[in-house]
């Protein structure tokens, strides 16, 4: 089951990668993690699952920031698996005994984190945008949002080890990379028994015209309800093309099936935190705000002056977006010239 | 085929309201309702049965006034609901909660599907489907966004980041549901008067087996210690001008300060 409190010791960083590379919240939780294990005086310590490519994923590891790399390479962990990837990181984790466990929050960190947990017989703090130390006890605070993003709860977990959470894309810094740094590999086997992977991937499905990965986008330009219609969202792309962005959109855009839903920003959707959103002719929802709202810079286009999104944006334009978005794509073109 | 669904009672999140003044959340008089990725839940259960035939069962661990909740769920269709209730429960987090979840789905014994929805939009964890699941020793899919059973094996579309995962599952399996699947239907008015008179049966702990060395607040390796109102930002600078061009222009400025443009 769990690990006893006297042995747990070190900080742990799951680095997730998909198709051989690292997603970059890895890098962020390697920041984190950095910082926790130098005010714990421990180690910090990477675990990379991976179908290939685990010695050019662990130069890059060292590089942000590990001490140490635990790696599990094999044919089974190509692609990510729920009952493989729990059976490898909790084998593993039983193994180095970490005080402390970081994942990052994406859709399969928080398919794994939980089951990992449960089997560990520890505890698990959900999408963490804080992360702290509590001076009584030197234990791991974590701060989550719950309520939408409405009330801010600190967490910990005293009394079982390793302290888990689950940390947010794009909250955290990635640390600056260090060339020169480098550690020691260790080969992990978790001995997998057969017939561990009850399920089985088929394939993929990629609709058309998606563009990846609104979780680690930088500049974001959403589209809803106000733009009238599907046609309407050239501007939201032309806009999101000038800046190198985005697409995203509101729930009302989904719903009205003028855009997949994989572009939903949102608690039924995804959650961002680009540098720059911009919101055009969407009135903000408290469901929409929880999706964005710990983006650095928030610029609502709205004819509406009393829409809620005013109330989280840095920046507004009170006016329609069909004449503001057409001139703003044009100066921003203009301006890179 | 029975299938089990997990819903839960939660503060109805779009009445929520913030104070101008304080900035912070106004708490009373909150509606609840049931959690509204758990209505895709119970929804994808009616649907599977009417497929497959069978029983939908839909459990809660709640206070007493998490029955209501229970009664919509009648209403829609749900052959059967079970209230986990009891003082024993209070406090649990996800790892506690998920253990009475376990040890009510062993007390029922039979089940080939267990649907819960991504997550409940009062805490955001999307914990306690896969916890469960580990506890009861199941496979699982998060996130999907359609599935369809055949001779045992369950076909789904799971969402991720960048597009879907199809996904092969045998049975008894837990899955957790996103928006997409479906649509929630309406409840019928018969539906709604039959629900009204229903008794709602109350399981407890010592009925499930488990105790406060499990479940409850002692429990739950988890400590919520401080709660308090995320920082807002003062109020942005908003740009009211008739001619559009002067208006971008004025964004622009703006944005350049900060380096964007």
């Amino acid at each position: 089951m769990g690990i006893a409190i006297e042995e747990a010791k070190g900080i742990l960083v799951y680095m997730e990668q998909n198709f051989g590379a690292f997603r970059n919240v890895g890098f962020e939780l390697l920041g984190q993690g950095r910082m926790l294990a130098d005010k714990f005086g421990c180690e910090l310590a990477a675990v990379v699952v991976t179908g290939e490519n685990g010695e050019k994923l662990a130069a890059q590891a060292f590089q942000g920031g590990a001490d140490k790399v635990y790696m599990v390479e094999g044919k089974d962990y190509e692609r990510y698996n729920t009952d493989a990837y729990v059976y490898a990181v909790t084998e593993l984790v039983k193994e180095y005994k970490p005080e402390g466990f970081l994942l990052g929050a994406t859709v399969d960190g928080r398919d794994m984190a939980p089951r990992v947990a449960a089997r560990l017989a520890t505890g698990l703090c959900a999408d963490c945008t804080g992360i702290g130390v509590e001076e009584e006890k030197g234990l791991i605070a974590w701060t989550r949002p719950t309520f939408g993003g409405n009330i801010m709860a600190t967490i910990i977990c005293p009394d079982a080890r390793p302290q888990m959470g689950t940390v947010r894309p794009k909250v955290f810094k990635k640390p600056e990379m260090d060339a020169s740094r480098t550690g020691e590999v260790v080969r992990f086997d978790p001995k997998m028994p057969a017939g561990t992977m009850r399920t089985e991937f088929l394939r993929e499905e990629i609709p058309e015209g998606v563009v990846c990965n609104l979780e680690e986008a930088e500049f974001i330009v959403s589209g809803g309800r106000g733009l009238g219609t599907p046609e309407n969202f050239k501007l939201i792309e032309d806009l999101a093309n000038a800046f190198g962005g985005v697409v995203g959109s509101s729930r009302a855009a989904v719903d009205a099936g003028w855009i997949n839903h994989l572009h939903q920003v949102g608690q039924s959707g995804k959650t961002v935190g680009p540098k720059v959103y911009i919101a055009c002719g969407i009135s903000g929802a408290i469901q929409h705000l929880a999706g964005m709202n710990s983006s650095d810079i928030i610029i609502a286009i709205n004819k509406d002056p009393d829409a809620p999104i005013f109330t989280v944006a840095d920046y507004g334009i009170v006016g329609d977006l069909h004449e503001v978005l057409p001139i703003l794509t044009k100066e921003v073109n203009k301006r890179k010239g | 085929m029975d299938i089990l669904v997990f819903i839960k009672q939660v503060p109805d999140i779009g009445e929520v309201k913030i104070d101008p003044e304080t900035k912070t959340l106004i708490r009373q008089g909150i509606p609840s309702v049931v959690n509204p990725f758990d209505k895709n839940a119970v929804e994808e259960a009616l649907l599977q049965r009417e497929k497959h035939g069978g029983k939908v069962t839909v459990l809660t661990m709640g206070p007493p006034q998490a029955a209501e909740a229970l009664k919509e769920c009648l209403a829609v269709g749900a052959d059967e609901v079970i209230h986990l209730s009891d003082m024993t429960f209070g406090g649990s987090d996800t790892l506690a909660t998920s253990r009475v979840l376990a040890a009510a789905v062993r007390k029922i014994g039979k089940f080939d599907l267990i649907i819960c929805g991504k997550q409940a939009t009062d805490g955001d964890t999307a914990q306690v489907g896969p916890e469960t699941a580990e506890i009861l020793g199941i496979p699982q899919v998060t996130n999907i966004a359609a599935m369809e059973i055949n001779d045992g094996v369950a076909t789904i579309k799971r969402e991720e980041e960048c597009g879907y995962a199809i996904i092969k599952a045998p049975l008894p399996l837990l899955v957790s549901v996103t928006k997409i699947i479906n649509e929630p239907r309406l409840p019928s008015i018969k539906g709604r008067m039959k629900a009204n008179r229903a008794e709602i049966p109350v399981w407890k702990a010592d009925y499930i087996g488990v105790t406060k060395e499990d479940v409850g607040l002692k429990a739950s390796p988890t400590r919520v210690v401080k709660i308090f109102n995320p920082v807002r930002k003062s109020q942005g600078e908003i740009i009211r001008e008739e001619n559009a061009q002067v208006a971008v222009e004025k964004l622009l400025e703006k944005l350049s300060e900060h380096g964007l443009v």
